[in-house]
């Protein structure tokens, strides 16, 4: 507290506060949505509908030219469908032992209402009866069918549906968070996907389902295109299936690889090691020690009754375990140009695309179990909730299920590119001041021995940056070189890990090291740094100690360090806090098709003295995260708004 | 005891940190609210007297004590909330055993929120609650004059209009 003797009443009347005019515009509505002047209007009831087969024969543009278009024939089928053949299973099944005995009458015994019904004749009307039901069914998913299409315009992805209750949802293109194209097993056979377009927030998702496999993967790439502000890209490849019979659609839909997924796979994971990760785990430590303790109770008393209680966890476990294999396998991460696509699954097939930017924080985490065989998870925290389930049965968050630790740091390295350029920077500058004119000395060990942990580091100096410095992170078992180092005291929190508790801010992102039996690397781009926090409660007072925090949306990573040294700290929120700023300034990553803010212009800075130097600073974050329409308008209120604060200076 | 957490370095136009500190009128609230919760709690008392428990005079009189310390640390609780309006970002500070420091980007805040409860209403004063992508941000600037939060509201929404960013 710099001023503690002030009462709250003094201070606030002390310090008048050059408040802004009030602006009506709510956050976000900055821009008019520019694009077609038709986006805003509902399409009348004469705008021409295209059936899907026919647009996926036509141009490259194909569903996102900008008009109405249904969605695959089958789609209610695929989506009650199955609860109705199920129930059509149920009625037959029942009803089979009468009609058997319809056929097959026998004398005697109370009569049937069935045979009651055709001894007076009524048969014809119970068909009837039938008949109209499915009758009714059928129109009813027709006219569903009918009432639902969609269109995708430049700015926007537009979905209506519904017969009695009307839905009609619009979402902004360069909003998307990710893409998802998922094939249940039942769609597969039809030839059908299912298009997820997923927004930040809670059931934000625009859900095409289902299309036609091929226009699905066309539409994708289209949507991205559109989504990356990109003028124009080379036409998403779209080989048409070689029969238009059912059939012949599902042979190419199973043989065909992924399709619109080539490209190498930069992580393989072979099956063995799928499998080894999944029985790696405290459920099976759990499953085997509760099964030996059992059969050692069943051997010393010889009583069975325990096998009840045992056997159906021991079923739920291999169950388990094989659909988190089946979901797994074909596990496939590549590298394109609208980002990172994920894909996976052997029976239900996902593919998911990630643009840049949207990932929020990552974690690298090493349970107990997998540290002799070396083997790491890789989660990720995102604003979109995708219905689609994760590889390996998992929250979708988890990118990579297992993986070694080239691995994991490959597919970080797809996530966060330009990560590695910025680790370490200035870190054997800050090592060879504290070495003096000794070139001996490597940046490595120095850094080390300033940490107080002798980790047997690489005495290499490029070791100790870009992906040198990730993996030391990952695997030195004591302190890192680069990263803060938790004081000796902390150990009374952190009794293990003490030493590999520490926190490094490199380039564009804040890496934070934690647990010695759980081992986890936290990676927290700044761009995505909502807010930043320190904390201190009454134990870590006692302690000098303190807690830093750095807010991501929701997810499975919390990017918390505790136990961070008092005296460190202070100093901590502030530089986070720049440097968080600073990156969100340089992102660009909103509209990642564009030309990069070097190319684009950059207008001065007015409104004289310290405004016109932070206008120039302003400047590039203006040209390259607006869009084109919006760009002029809120340059002035960016002066404006420098105006203001030059005048409450 | 080690020094209390207090960041360095948070310059305002490269002077000194001077908190900007909520209204006096707010200490009169949270008094107040003190007040409110000795009276429940005393009559939660009721009972062990009327049963004439031994224990229920030393009840009493902990609950009595338990609100005096509370009452006694409201005014430096008070005064340890304060908030800086940076060139791009907000910081704010609260507690006294708990002591948090936030750092909020002007560019990412979702929405503001302006709240208003019974006794804040009746001495005039308001509650400006910051919303971010991230749950996690909590910062709720409690005490503000009516005019004030609505003034600052505006002034938060302009200039994180011309800061925008993605989430």
């Amino acid at each position: 507290m710099s001023d503690p003797s002030g009462d709250g009443a003094r201070s606030e009347g002390s310090r008048p506060i050059d408040w802004s005019p009030p602006s009506g515009q709510p956050f976000g509505a900055a821009g008019p949505v520019h694009g077609r002047a038709d986006a805003g209007q509902p399409a009348s009831a004469s705008a021409p509908l295209v059936d899907v087969p026919t647009a996926a024969a036509a141009a490259a543009r194909g569903l996102a030219d900008g008009e109405w278009h249904r969605l695959h024939p089958a789609t209610p089928l695929l989506k009650g469908g199955i609860a109705l053949l199920a129930i059509i299973g149920v009625i037959i099944a029942n009803l089979r032992e009468r009609l058997v005995e319809l056929f097959l009458p026998r004398s005697g015994g109370p009569e049937d209402p069935l045979d009651f019904a055709v001894r007076h004749g009524w048969l014809g009307w119970g068909v009837l009866a039938v008949l109209g039901v499915l009758l009714v069914l059928v129109l009813g998913y027709w006219l569903s069918w009918r009432m639902h299409s969609f269109r995708i315009t430049d700015d926007v992805v537009e979905v209506r549906s519904g017969v009695v209750f009307r839905r009609n949802r619009r979402a902004r293109l360069d909003r998307i968070q990710s893409i998802n194209v998922a094939r249940p097993l039942l769609a597969r056979l039809l030839g059908a996907s299912k298009l997820e377009i997923n927004q930040a927030g809670q059931d934000a998702n625009v859900n095409l389902e289902y299309l036609h496999r091929d226009p699905a993967i066309a539409l994708r790439g289209e949507v991205l295109r559109l989504a990356s502000g990109a003028a124009s890209g080379p036409a998403s490849p779209s080989t048409a299936a070689p029969g238009s019979a059912l059939v012949d659609r599902a042979v190419h839909e199973f043989t065909a690889g992924e399709e619109g997924d080539e490209g190498e796979s930069v992580v393989r994971i072979p099956v063995g090691r799928l499998l080894g990760s999944i029985l790696l785990s405290g459920y099976t430590l759990f499953v085997v020690v509760s099964g030996i303790a059992s059969f050692v109770g069943i051997a010393v008393f010889q009583e069975y009754v325990v096998l009840v209680a045992v056997l159906p966890a021991l079923i739920a476990f291999a169950g388990v375990t094989a659909s988190k294999l089946l979901r797994s396998l074909r596990y496939r991460i590549v590298p394109s140009r609208d980002g990172v696509r994920v894909s996976y699954g052997l029976a239900s097939t996902t593919s998911e695309t990630l643009p840049p930017g949207r990932v929020h924080s990552v974690q690298i985490v090493q349970p107990l179990l997998w540290r002799p065989v070396g083997w790491w998870q890789l989660q990720v925290n995102r604003a979109s909730h995708s219905s689609a389930q994760g590889a390996a049965g998992q929250a979708n968050t988890t990118l990579l299920p297992v993986g070694t630790t080239e691995d994991a740091l490959a597919v970080l390295a797809l996530l966060l590119p330009g990560l590695e350029a910025g680790l370490g920077r200035g870190l054997d500058g800050a090592a060879s001041a504290a070495a003096g004119s000794s070139a001996s000395a490597s940046a490595g060990t120095e850094a080390d021995a300033d940490a107080g942990a002798g980790s047997g580091a690489d005495s290499d100096a490029a070791a100790v940056r870009g992906r040198g410095l990730l993996e030391l992170a990952l695997l030195a078992p004591g302190g890192a070189p680069g990263f803060s180092a938790s004081p000796r005291r902390a150990a009374w929190l952190r009794p293990f890990s003490w030493r590999r508790n520490g926190a490094h801010l490199g380039g564009s992102a804040v890496l934070l090291r934690k647990g010695a039996v759980w081992r986890s690397l936290t990676i927290v781009p700044l761009a995505r740094v909502q807010s930043t926090a320190v904390r201190q409660g009454p134990v870590l007072r006692l302690l000098d100690l303190g807690v830093l925090q750095l807010h991501t949306v929701a997810g499975p990573v919390r990017p918390t360090l505790g136990a961070v040294d008092r005296a460190q700290l202070d100093a901590d929120l502030a530089r986070y806090a720049a440097a968080a700023v600073a990156a969100t300034r340089e992102e660009t990553s909103d509209r990642w098709g564009r030309a990069p803010a070097s190319a684009r212009p950059v207008p001065a800075g007015s409104a004289g003295g310290s405004g016109a130097s932070r206008g120039d600073a302003t400047s590039p974050d203006l040209a390259t995260s607006r869009t084109d329409a919006a760009g002029d308008e809120r340059h002035d209120h960016e002066r404006q708004d420098d105006e203001r604060m030059g005048g409450a200076r | 005891m080690a020094e209390p957490l207090e960041p360095a370095g948070l310059t305002v136009d490269g002077s000194a940190v001077e908190w900007r500190r909520v209204s006096g009128r707010y200490l009169a609230i949270d008094l107040v609210g003190t007040a409110v919760l000795l009276v429940l709690l005393e009559a939660a008392t009721v009972p062990l007297h009327l049963l004439e428990l031994p224990f229920a005079w030393p009840a009493s009189i902990a609950v009595l004590v338990l609100c005096a310390v509370i009452a006694g640390l409201t005014p430096r609780r008070v005064r340890a909330i304060g908030y800086l309006l940076r060139e791009d970002d907000l910081v704010f500070r609260r507690g006294l055993l708990q002591r948090k420091y936030t750092a909020v980007p002007y560019g990412r805040m979702q929405l503001v929120d302006i709240n208003r409860g019974p006794l804040a209403r009746l001495a005039g004063l308001s509650e400006l609650r910051l919303v971010t992508a991230a749950a996690a941000t909590q910062v709720v600037i409690p005490g503000l004059p009516e005019a004030d939060a609505e003034q600052l509201r505006d002034h938060l929404v302009a200039v994180a209009e011309s800061r925008r960013a993605g989430l």
